[in-house]
């Protein structure tokens, strides 16, 4: 396959003493979303952390497109195409949806850098935030202050800032954390128009979600991988319910 | 009337009244005046780095005064010294070394940075201090005031105190402009969202570092120009204008009038000129009444003094309520 847009080999954390991520292969493909499982502590978004530059790697290699973006930092992958959210909401919370989005779309040399023309006239930028605010499906908060936000409101307009940015990679750290059933449908929805025209690695502990999205799946567990494959595959191997639901009793 | 405005409305009536100083006033006050507006620039110059930027800089005297030397050092061997030669001096010199300074201190955050910020200003305040390049710890009067030619064409005299005012508030007029200007731009929003949460700017593709030093460069060519206008208005130049007490007054005013609002960091320095004159009046123990009243104002008044108005219609409103 020569499709793989996001390809990790070998790679691992170490904080002193402890093997955050041991050795880890995963490959990302656009069209395909690839789901990381696994229980607390297992090192989930240590690997987005190590996948989108804001944590350095300790071994291993990182190829996007084929090249190497091992050393680069997270500000210059973001510049390659890879984009992000965060476990733990990072938005700007004292600006209104609007505002975040467009500072997301600015992002994109080297429009930033204008001093003296204003914001309100730039038309081409404000038609992309109106259709990625639309897309996260957050049209009627648009004015509002992030901050007012609802949780789960403030984790699409982190796939909205992402999208703004003109990613080509995703990589969702629990997207659906907080979000209440209807939201939640919603997301698997977006989600799965999304990884038409992405490559997506999903973080997520929703399983009936994952399960509805995911292409591949692979399972970690204290920082080493457990099983990798296809939905079916990782549905009925042994190992993964050992590790999900702990062993099975002999005298059932 | 909406509040917008409302705002406008009076922002036009007191520049309405400022353009009317000197026809009302005699010439000490009008000096007085002007040295207020110098400040309010000087101010709004730091705002920019505090109020919008989210850094701290605790040495931007040493931008100001360096802009004041410029003004003595390229003056002291000619009587014909053009203005806006001067005053372009003045900016590009405070400028570049705001930029290079800006290089080494960019690196650091938090304490850190209002440390080195100190420390680079300490240097170049003892560069002044210690050596013979102006005039050493005695300062130097700046030989004649830059007159302002145009294509040959002497604009307007600068022996009347009335037309130095004039000069400096068309320099506040524009810096004002252009700073309101520049922070409604992409790369204003960009300071602002750094200031908001640095990291997810960083994680969108944002190498903050260089937007900051840009930042960190127009603020520090802006104190420039502060700086010039206040050689021109006074005529003598000290290393005390690069000192971190100069540093320490500039941030107080900016805190007094609220951070991160332009007309606020105008009406701290003006708060804060007034008080100064007002106390030094009163006793030659000012310093003490000065701090006293700046520890009552943070104390509260946060969000300074801009929020005094929105404030005190909420305390209002609490009061009509219950």
């Amino acid at each position: 396959m020569n499709d793989i847009i996001l390809n990790a080999r070998g790679v691992s954390k170490r904080f002193g003493g402890l093997l955050a991520n041991n050795n880890l292969n995963i490959q990302l493909q656009t069209g395909k979303l690839h789901a990381l499982l696994g229980p607390n502590g297992a090192g989930k978004s240590t690997c987005i952390n190590l996948l989108s530059g804001d944590l350095p790697v300790s071994g291993g290699r990182i190829e996007l497109y084929g090249k190497d973006i091992t050393e680069l930092s997270n500000t210059q992958r973001s510049k390659l195409g890879i984009g992000r959210s965060y476990q733990r909401t990072n938005i700007m919370m004292n600006f209104t949806v609007f505002e975040n989005v467009r500072l997301a779309a600015q992002s994109r040399k080297p429009e930033a850098w204008k001093i003296l023309s204003s914001v309100s006239n730039n038309t081409k930028i404000i038609d992309k935030v109106s259709a990625c605010v639309a897309r996260a499906g957050l049209e009627s908060k648009i004015d509002r202050l992030a901050s007012a936000l609802s949780h789960g409101e403030q984790r699409q307009l982190e796939i909205a800032m992402v999208l703004a940015t003109n990613a080509k990679v995703l990589l969702l750290d629990e997207p659906l954390a907080g979000m209440g059933a209807q939201e939640s449908a919603c997301m698997v929805e977006l989600l799965n128009q999304l990884k038409q025209d992405h490559a997506i690695l999903l973080v997520e502990h929703d399983m009936d979600a994952v399960f509805a999205v995911a292409d591949e799946i692979t399972v970690m567990v204290n920082g080493e991988v457990l099983e990798s494959g296809c939905p079916n595959t990782i549905k009925q191997s042994e190992k993964v319910k050992v590790a999900y639901l702990g062993e099975e009793e002999d005298n059932a | 009337m909406t509040n917008n405005s409302v705002k406008n409305l009076l922002l036009t009536i007191t520049l309405l009244t400022l353009i009317l100083v000197p026809f009302g006033l005699d010439s000490f006050h009008t000096e007085m005046v002007a040295k207020i507006l110098v400040f309010a620039i000087f101010a709004m110059s730091l705002d920019l780095l505090i109020g919008f930027t989210g850094l701290i800089s605790f040495g931007h005297a040493a931008y100001f005064g360096l802009a004041a030397y410029t003004v003595a050092i390229y003056t002291s061997n000619t009587d014909e010294s053009n203005l806006f030669i001067t005053l372009a001096l003045s900016m590009l010199s405070a400028g570049i070394a705001a930029l290079i300074v800006g290089l080494f201190v960019l690196r650091t955050k938090g304490i850190y940075f209002i440390m080195v910020t100190l420390a680079f200003a300490q240097m170049m305040y003892f560069v002044f201090h210690d050596t013979d390049i102006g005039g050493g710890s005695d300062g130097v009067y700046v030989n004649s005031r830059p007159t302002p030619e145009l294509f040959g064409t002497t604009l307007f005299d600068m022996s009347e105190m009335s037309n130095i005012y004039w000069l400096v508030l068309a320099c506040l007029v524009l810096v004002y402009a252009f700073l309101k200007r520049m922070l409604n731009s992409p790369f204003g929003r960009t300071l602002q969202g750094i200031k908001s949460n640095e990291h997810r700017m960083q994680s969108m593709g944002y190498s903050t570092y260089w937007y900051k030093l840009g930042a960190f460069t127009i603020a520090g060519s802006l104190a420039g120009c502060a700086g010039f206008l206040y050689a021109v208005i006074f005529g003598f130049v000290t290393p005390e204008l690069l000192s971190w007490h100069e540093s320490g007054n500039v941030l107080l005013m900016v805190i007094l009038g609220g951070m991160g609002n332009l007309i606020g960091a105008i009406l701290g320095a003006t708060a804060f000129v007034l008080m100064q004159d007002m106390f030094a009046d009163i006793t030659e123990h000012w310093p003490l009444l000065m701090g006293s009243v700046i520890v009552f104002a943070v104390l509260f008044m946060p969000g300074g003094i801009v929020q005094l108005p929105s404030r005190i219609k909420q305390t209002l409103q609490s009061w009509s309520k219950s």
